[in-house]
C-alpha cells in the first residue's frame, strides 16, 4: 500500500494533491458512509485537517460551546434511509430523533431544530404529508421546536424520493460534562436496551424478508431518558448513540479518543430473540448492526447501579444492562469475553458488513 | 435462542475442554476444513480455550478465497457491461481482481446486486427482460444444489436472459492434495459439516483409510467444534483413522440424495484452479453442455486473462495448513482486508481475514499509553 499522495490531475495543482486515497479507493464507495474505518479515514484525512478547531476536533456527536455564560450543544445529521417507510418508523421520525439524540449525547436539552428537504420530482404529496406529520409528532414527543428550514427539488432519478437534513441546538445544564475523553479505567458501560433492531428492520424490508414476528426499528428520542440519568448522576463521563456501525463503532471511537481499553461481556449484551435469529439467518454480527434508539453511557462504578435502576424505570431503558467496563490495558482497543469463555477483539469494520456465503 | 444457545454454553464448553485436556498425551495438529468453522473458532476465541498441545490450522474451505483471480477478472468484465445485471453473494463484492472490486464497479454505475439465493436472480431476470442477468455461482458442494436449481428452474420456466458464471470447487480433492504435500502437518481433520449435509461422508472414508487420518464431520457452533476436536483427538490418541460424524443432527452418511441428483443433472466434474493453491484435477463443477444457454462463460466471450499474484503472499501455505496468518510478514501491514494481497485475506471467512477481523494483528499486551487529559472547559 502506498502512502504517497496521488495527483488528481489539474485540480491537484490548484488545490494541492488529494490526501486520499490512502486506501485503494479513488472514488466514493458506499462503505465511506458505513460509519466504519473508511468513514473515519475520510473525516480524519480529508475534512478534519481543513477545518481544525477546538470545537470540531473532539469529533463528538455535536459541538459544545459557551455563549454569554450558557453552554450549548450544536449538531447536524442527514437522513437518506431507503425505504422511507419501514416497520417502526419512517425517515421523518428518524430525522427528528437523530438530531435530538446527537444533542442528548452531549448531555444537552434539545431546544430548536432546522430541517432541509431534498425532494425528488414525482414524490407523491401524500408520502410527503405522511413524513411531515410524523416529524411533527416526533418533535412534540421530544419537546423540540422546528424553527427554520429549506426545501429543494431535484430531477427524477437524481435523488431517492426524499433526503432530510436536520440541525439542532440544545442547552447543557450546569454540572454536566460529557466528553469522550473522560472515559477512564473502572467506568462501567451501560446500554439502554437490546441492540440491532433498526438495521434488521430496514434490511428485512429491503430484502423482502418476512419473519414470524415483525422486527421494528427502535427509533426513539433519548433526551428524556438522558435527562433523568443526569438528574440522578450528573457526573456521567461519556454518552454515545450507537447508530451506524452499531455499538462496535461507538465503543471503538471512544476507546480511541480516550486512549483507554474497553472490555465487554458478550453474555450481558441484550438482544431480542427475533433480531438475534434474523442476524443468524442473514449472516450478520449484531455488534455491527445499526441502532436508532440505543446509546452507551460510561458511568463511574459507584454510580452504575443507581443509574441503571433509573434507566430501567424509563420506557426506553427497561432492558438496560451493564455490558462491560473501561480498562487500562490495551488502549484504543475493544475486547470481549465471548459467550463460551474465549476472548476476541471487537474491531471496527473496514467496509460495509456483507452477508457471508455460508 | 432455542437450538443455538445450547451450543454456546460456557459450562459445557469448559467440560469438553477439560475432557480434551484429560486424554491428551502429546501435541496434535488438526485442520478445520471450512471457512465457517475458522470463523467460529476465531470469533469465540476457541483456540485460546484449548490446551496448547492442540494446534488448529485453517483449511482451504473458504469458497470466496479460493476463487481464482482469472475467474474474478472474468466476473468483473461481465459485470461492467451495460446490458448486464450482475448478482452475487455479498462477500464476493469486496474481493479484488486485477483492477478493483465489484463495489468499485458498482460505484462507477455497474448494476451489481447482492442476493441471498440464486433463485432471487430469476425474479430479477423476469422483471428485466431487456437485460442479461448473471449470477456468480461460486462455492463448495454446499451451494451447488441451489445454484443448480436456479439453472434448472430457468430452463423449466423458459427464462432465457439468465446465466451463471460457475466457479464451483469440491472438498475431497483439496483434502487429498493437502495430505499428499511433502509439507503436510495435518494429522486429523474437522470435516466440512454443511458440504456433507449435501454429499454425505462416504467419499471421505477412502481418504481416512488411505492417508491414515481421522476425519470428524463437524458443525459450526462453538460446542460442535470443541466436540469435533475431542473426537479427533480421541481417535489420534487411540491410533485410529476413521470417519466419524459429530454433526449428526444435520448430516447423514448418504447425504441428501435429491440434492445430489439435481447437482448431477446440471453440473459435471472438471479440473479447477484454486487461488493460492493452483490447479487441482477433478476438483470443481462446470455446467453440462445441455445447459450451455445458461453458461455465462460461453455467452460472454472473455478472453484469457493473465494475472499475477503478490510475491510476498503466503496464502497458499496458509490454505494448506503449513503456515498461520501471523507467520506472514505482510499480515496486518501491507496486507489488510482493505488491501488484501492474496486469497486468505479477501473474504471474511479466509483465515487471514478472520484473524484480522478479530484483532489478532493488534498487540494487546503493551503497556497502557498515558491518557490525554480531557480538554473540556469546566461547566
Amino acid at each position: 500500500m502506498s502512502n504517497e499522495p496521488e495527483s488528481n490531475g489539474s485540480a491537484g495543482g490548484l488545490f494541492g494533491s488529494c490526501p486520499l486515497p490512502i486506501s485503494a479507493h479513488k472514488e466514493i464507495v458506499l462503505a465511506h458512509g458505513s460509519g466504519g474505518k473508511l468513514t473515519q479515514q475520510l473525516i480524519q484525512k480529508m475534512v478534519l485537517p481543513q477545518f481544525e478547531n477546538d470545537l470540531l476536533n473532539p469529533l463528538h456527536d455535536g459541538a459544545m460551546f459557551s455563549l454569554n455564560g450558557a453552554r450549548f450543544a450544536f449538531s447536524t445529521d442527514s437522513f437518506v434511509v431507503n425505504p422511507i417507510f419501514f416497520p417502526g418508523g419512517d425517515i421523518g421520525e428518524l430525522a427528528i430523533n437523530g438530531t435530538v439524540n446527537d444533542l442528548a449525547m452531549c448531555g444537552a436539552r434539545p431546544l430548536y431544530l432546522s430541517s432541509a428537504f431534498i425532494l425528488e420530482e414525482g414524490l407523491p404529496l401524500a408520502d410527503l404529508w405522511r413524513v411531515v406529520q410524523s416529524m411533527r409528532q416526533a418533535a412534540q414527543v421530544a419537546g423540540v421546536s422546528l424553527v427554520t428550514g429549506d426545501t429543494k427539488v431535484v430531477d427524477r432519478g437524481k435523488g431517492n424520493k426524499i433526503f432530510i437534513n436536520t440541525s439542532g441546538l440544545g442547552l447543557i445544564d450546569a454540572g454536566v460534562n460529557i466528553h469522550p475523553g473522560r472515559a477512564q479505567p473502572g467506568d462501567k458501560i451501560i446500554i439502554n436496551g437490546p441492540i440491532a433492531a433498526h438495521g434488521i428492520a430496514i434490511m428485512s424490508v429491503r430484502e423482502g424478508l418476512e419473519f414470524e414476528s415483525e422486527i421494528k426499528s427502535d427509533t426513539a428520542p433519548l433526551n428524556a431518558l438522558v435527562q433523568s440519568m443526569l438528574a440522578t448522576a450528573p457526573d456521567i463521563h461519556v454518552l454515545r448513540d450507537a447508530t451506524r456501525g452499531g455499538i462496535t463503532s461507538a465503543l471503538n471511537e471512544i476507546a480511541g479518543q480516550a486512549g483507554v481499553g474497553i472490555r465487554l461481556q458478550e453474555a450481558h449484551i441484550p438482544i431480542d430473540e427475533a433480531v438475534k435469529g434474523a442476524c443468524e439467518i442473514l449472516g450478520l454480527d449484531p455488534l455491527y448492526v445499526a441502532n436508532e434508539g440505543k446509546f452507551v453511557a460510561f458511568v463511574r462504578p459507584e454510580d452504575s447501579e443507581l443509574v441503571l435502576s433509573v434507566m430501567r424505570k424509563h420506557p426506553l431503558g427497561q432492558k438496560a444492562a451493564i455490558i462491560g467496563e473501561v480498562v487500562a490495558e490495551h488502549p484504543g482497543c475493544v475486547t470481549m469475553k465471548t459467550r463460551v469463555g474465549g476472548n476476541r477483539v471487537v474491531d471496527m469494520f473496514s467496509g460495509e458488513q456483507l452477508p457471508r456465503i455460508c | 435462542m432455542k437450538y443455538l444457545d445450547e451450543y454456546r454454553s460456557e459450562a459445557l464448553a469448559q467440560k469438553l475442554v477439560n475432557e480434551i485436556r484429560r486424554i491428551l498425551t502429546r501435541p496434535w495438529v488438526l485442520m478445520e476444513v471450512c471457512g465457517g468453522q475458522t470463523h467460529t473458532i476465531v470469533k469465540y476465541g476457541l483456540d485460546n480455550l484449548l490446551p496448547p498441545e492442540v494446534e488448529l490450522v485453517h483449511g482451504p474451505g473458504c469458497p470466496v478465497c479460493v476463487t481464482s483471480l482469472e475467474m474474478i477478472d472474468k466476473a468483473h468484465a461481465i459485470a461492467s457491461r451495460p446490458d448486464v445485471i450482475f448478482c452475487s453473494f455479498g462477500d464476493m463484492l469486496r474481493v479484488p481482481g486485477s483492477a478493483g472490486d465489484l463495489l468499485i464497479l458498482k460505484s462507477r454505475g455497474a448494476d451489481i446486486r447482492v442476493v441471498y439465493s440464486p433463485i432471487d436472480c430469476l425474479k430479477i431476470a423476469r422483471a428485466n427482460p431487456d437485460k442479461k442477468v448473471v449470477f456468480f455461482a461460486i462455492g463448495f458442494e454446499t451451494t451447488a444444489p441451489a445454484n443448480a436449481m436456479s439453472v434448472w428452474q430457468a430452463r423449466r420456466q423458459g427464462i432465457h436472459n439468465f446465466s451463471i458464471l460457475v466457479s464451483h470447487v469440491l472438498v475431497p480433492p483439496a483434502m487429498a492434495s493437502i495430505l499428499q504435500s511433502p509439507l503436510n502437518r495435518v494429522q486429523g481433520f474437522l470435516g466440512p459439516g454443511h458440504v456433507c449435509t449435501v454429499m454425505g461422508f462416504q467419499e471421505y472414508e477412502p481418504i481416512a483409510a488411505r492417508y491414515q487420518v481421522p476425519i470428524v464431520i463437524t458443525g459450526f457452533e462453538p460446542l460442535d467444534l470443541l466436540e469435533g476436536v475431542l473426537m479427533t483427538v480421541r481417535q489420534l490418541e487411540a491410533g485410529q483413522a476413521r470417519v466419524e460424524n459429530q454433526y449428526q443432527r444435520i448430516v447423514a452418511r448418504e447425504g441428501n440424495r435429491v440434492a445430489q441428483d439435481l447437482i448431477n443433472q446440471v453440473f459435471e466434474v472438471c479440473d479447477r484452479k484454486w487461488r493460492g493453491v493452483g490447479s487441482i484435477p477433478k476438483s470443481g463443477y462446470k455446467l453440462r453442455y445441455e445447459f450451455r444457454e445458461h453458461d455465462a462463460e460461453r455467452l460472454f466471450e472473455v478472453k484469457e486473462i493473465d494475472t499475477q499474484e503478490s510475491p510476498v503472499c503466503i496464502s497458499g501455505l496458509v490454505l494448506k495448513g503449513v503456515k498461520k496468518p501471523h507467520d506472514c510478514p505482510a499480515f496486518g501491514k501491507e496486507c489488510t482486508p482493505d488491501h488484501p494481497l492474496g486469497a486468505t485475506m479477501v473474504s471474511a471467512e479466509g483465515a487471514c481475514a478472520a484473524y484480522h477481523a478479530y484483532g489478532r494483528h493488534l498487540q494487546l499486551k503493551g503497556e497502557p499509553k498515558s491518557r490525554p487529559a480531557p480538554e473540556v472547559a469546566a461547566p
